[in-house]
């Protein structure tokens, strides 16, 4: 049993969780005000902005464009990813430490250079389709998640398993589909959701790489706030918290949220 | 040797993807800002900071991350003591709360900051109509706003660095020292905090380094006067249209970070040992 905590902690902790939920309980105030501009607390109530949003066309199509780019790219990325981390976590070679170290460095390099760099090298270079550089750029920073959650999963993963289905003479690559990828499931499908939310709430690499037709919703916020200050955001952010938290529900089921604290 | 050949072929596509689309990149703009006429040279860099503008950017980011980072372990470390110290159950449901923000859409909590510091926003609104105020304040764009809204942004990160640290701390520890007389001040000093180190360097870290690359925040709730690194790459690229300056702070970010995460490493090895 642990000792409770004192009186003046618990009120302490009880401010600073009020400090991190009250700003997103405002913004859903906000959300259903009447009001033609963004104010808190709102006049009246009313649905109005959440319409809204369906009727600004670049909303719905850079919300499909979103959706489009973290998916795709957190499937390519699983592509590459899952065959790394299972080279990782299933055998020992020389350099290996400094391997896992190269496929989780994207998220150390900073996402504002990270964009402008490839902006620099992909589109002015080389000039490659904005579309192409944006997915090549989301890929990129879903990577570490895929390998991370991946060789995490494959840690718990009992290898005498396939072992004894290579022994019974199925092939490597048939017994790493039949045998190691179902056992890993819970696994891809955790590593999916978070790589898709680090996709689709990305700003800093997405910012470098949209073009005519081609942005991504959190880019299309951005600008819409600089020159617009009505409800419409605030409603908007009340759909993306919903989604959050039905993927969040997705990975207490596969990955449990403990995995936050590790 | 056989699976030698296999590991690298599993791991070649992976690598592929990261040396043309990670690596090269990268380096490509690190190097635009070495070459000069004739051969390397380092004049971009003294350009640059030979102008107070830039100097005052460069200076002021850091200041607004040192003050995030201290501000977030002030809040954050209290805490996560009280959280790694409430039954499974609750903390559980504490954990859940502090991931909650830190999935959500950066824009979506920044934005939630110009709602409540906006000129018709939450607190303007309550200081008018309690008589305490004639006139809306400038809450927003501004240094103040800036460091609130990163506050907010990463304190979930130093939370959750910290109760993966603290939860660890055997609760006998704590109770071999009550029962040996020690106070409940001297626990926390001798025991809670020493052992939670290695939480405090990795969210700090985390906290710090974040701070200094974020670009969603400073940009939604910073002004013109305010620019931080971030800003100062995006206004050179995309409005400026000077690539050798935005190559330049791109640098000087990576290098910044880097420097300052192997020091506060080191600085943690050397209180271990």
């Amino acid at each position: 049993m642990k000792k409770n905590n004192g009186r003046l902690l618990t009120i302490f902790a009880l401010f600073v969780y009020m400090f991190t939920l009250v700003p997103l309980v405002i913004i859903t105030g906000a959300a259903f005000g009447s009001d033609d501009y963004l104010r808190f607390p709102p006049g009246g109530f009313s649905l109005k902005w959440v319409e809204n949003i369906f009727r600004v066309e670049m909303f719905v199509r850079t919300f499909k464009i979103s959706l489009e780019v973290a998916v795709i790219g957190t499937m390519l990325a699983l592509i590459v990813g899952i065959p790394a981390a299972y080279a990782l976590s299933r055998y020992d070679f020389s350099g290996k430490r400094f391997l896992q170290g190269v496929f989780l460095s994207p998220v150390l390099v900073p996402g504002i250079v990270f964009g402008f760099s490839l902006l620099n090298f992909l589109i002015i270079k080389y000039q490659m389709p904005v579309y192409t550089s944006l997915l090549i750029g989301h890929t990129v920073i879903i990577m570490p998640y895929i390998i991370r959650v991946i060789s995490s999963a494959l840690e718990n993963f009992d290898y005498s398993i396939e072992e004894a289905a290579l022994s019974l003479g199925a092939g490597k690559i048939k017994t790493f589909f039949i045998i190691v990828l179902p056992n890993i499931a819970s696994g891809v499908i955790a590593a999916f959701i978070l790589a898709f939310i680090n996709s689709f709430n990305n700003v800093p690499v997405s910012i470098f790489l949209t073009g005519p037709g081609v942005s991504t919703l959190p880019i299309q916020m951005m600008s819409y706030v600089e020159y617009y200050f009505d409800p419409t955001i605030a409603a908007l952010s009340v759909i993306l918290m919903g989604m959050t938290i039905i993927l969040m529900l997705i990975i207490e089921k596969t990955l449990g949220l403990n995995y936050f604290t590790k | 040797m056989r699976n030698n050949k296999l590991v690298y072929l599993l791991l070649l596509p992976g690598l592929l993807v990261l040396i043309l689309f990670l690596v090269a990149p990268l380096f490509s703009t690190i190097f635009q800002t070495f070459k000069g006429e004739t051969g390397l040279t380092f004049a971009k860099y003294s350009d640059f900071f030979t102008e107070s503008y830039h100097r005052k950017v460069y200076f002021r980011t850091l200041k607004l991350a040192l003050m995030t980072t201290v501000i977030a372990v002030i809040l954050g470390f209290p805490t996560a003591y009280y959280i790694s110290r409430v039954s499974k159950r609750i903390r559980g449901l504490y954990i859940i709360l502090a991931v909650f923000p830190l999935l959500t859409s950066p824009v979506v909590r920044s934005f939630s900051w110009m709602v409540i510091l906006g000129r018709n926003g939450l607190i303007n609104t309550l200081l008018l109509k309690l008589n305490l105020i004639q006139e809306p304040l400038r809450l927003l764009y501004n240094e103040l706003a800036i460091v609130i809204g990163l506050v907010y942004l990463f304190l979930p990160l130093m939370i959750m660095s910290l109760v993966g640290v603290m939860e660890n701390i055997e609760e006998d520890l704590v109770e071999a020292a009550e029962s040996l007389g020690a106070t409940r001040k001297e626990i926390f000093l001798k025991i809670i905090f020493p052992l939670s180190i290695p939480g405090l360097i990795v969210g700090s870290v985390l906290v710090f380094t974040g701070s200094i690359t974020a670009y969603t925040t400073p940009q939604l709730l910073g002004g013109s006067d305010t620019t931080v690194l971030a800003t100062l790459i995006y206004q050179n690229a995309m409005s400026l249209f000077d690539w050798d300056t935005a190559s330049v702070v791109a640098t000087i970010m990576i290098v910044t970070t880097v420097v300052i995460t192997a020091l506060i490493n080191k600085l943690s090895s050397k209180l271990n040992a």
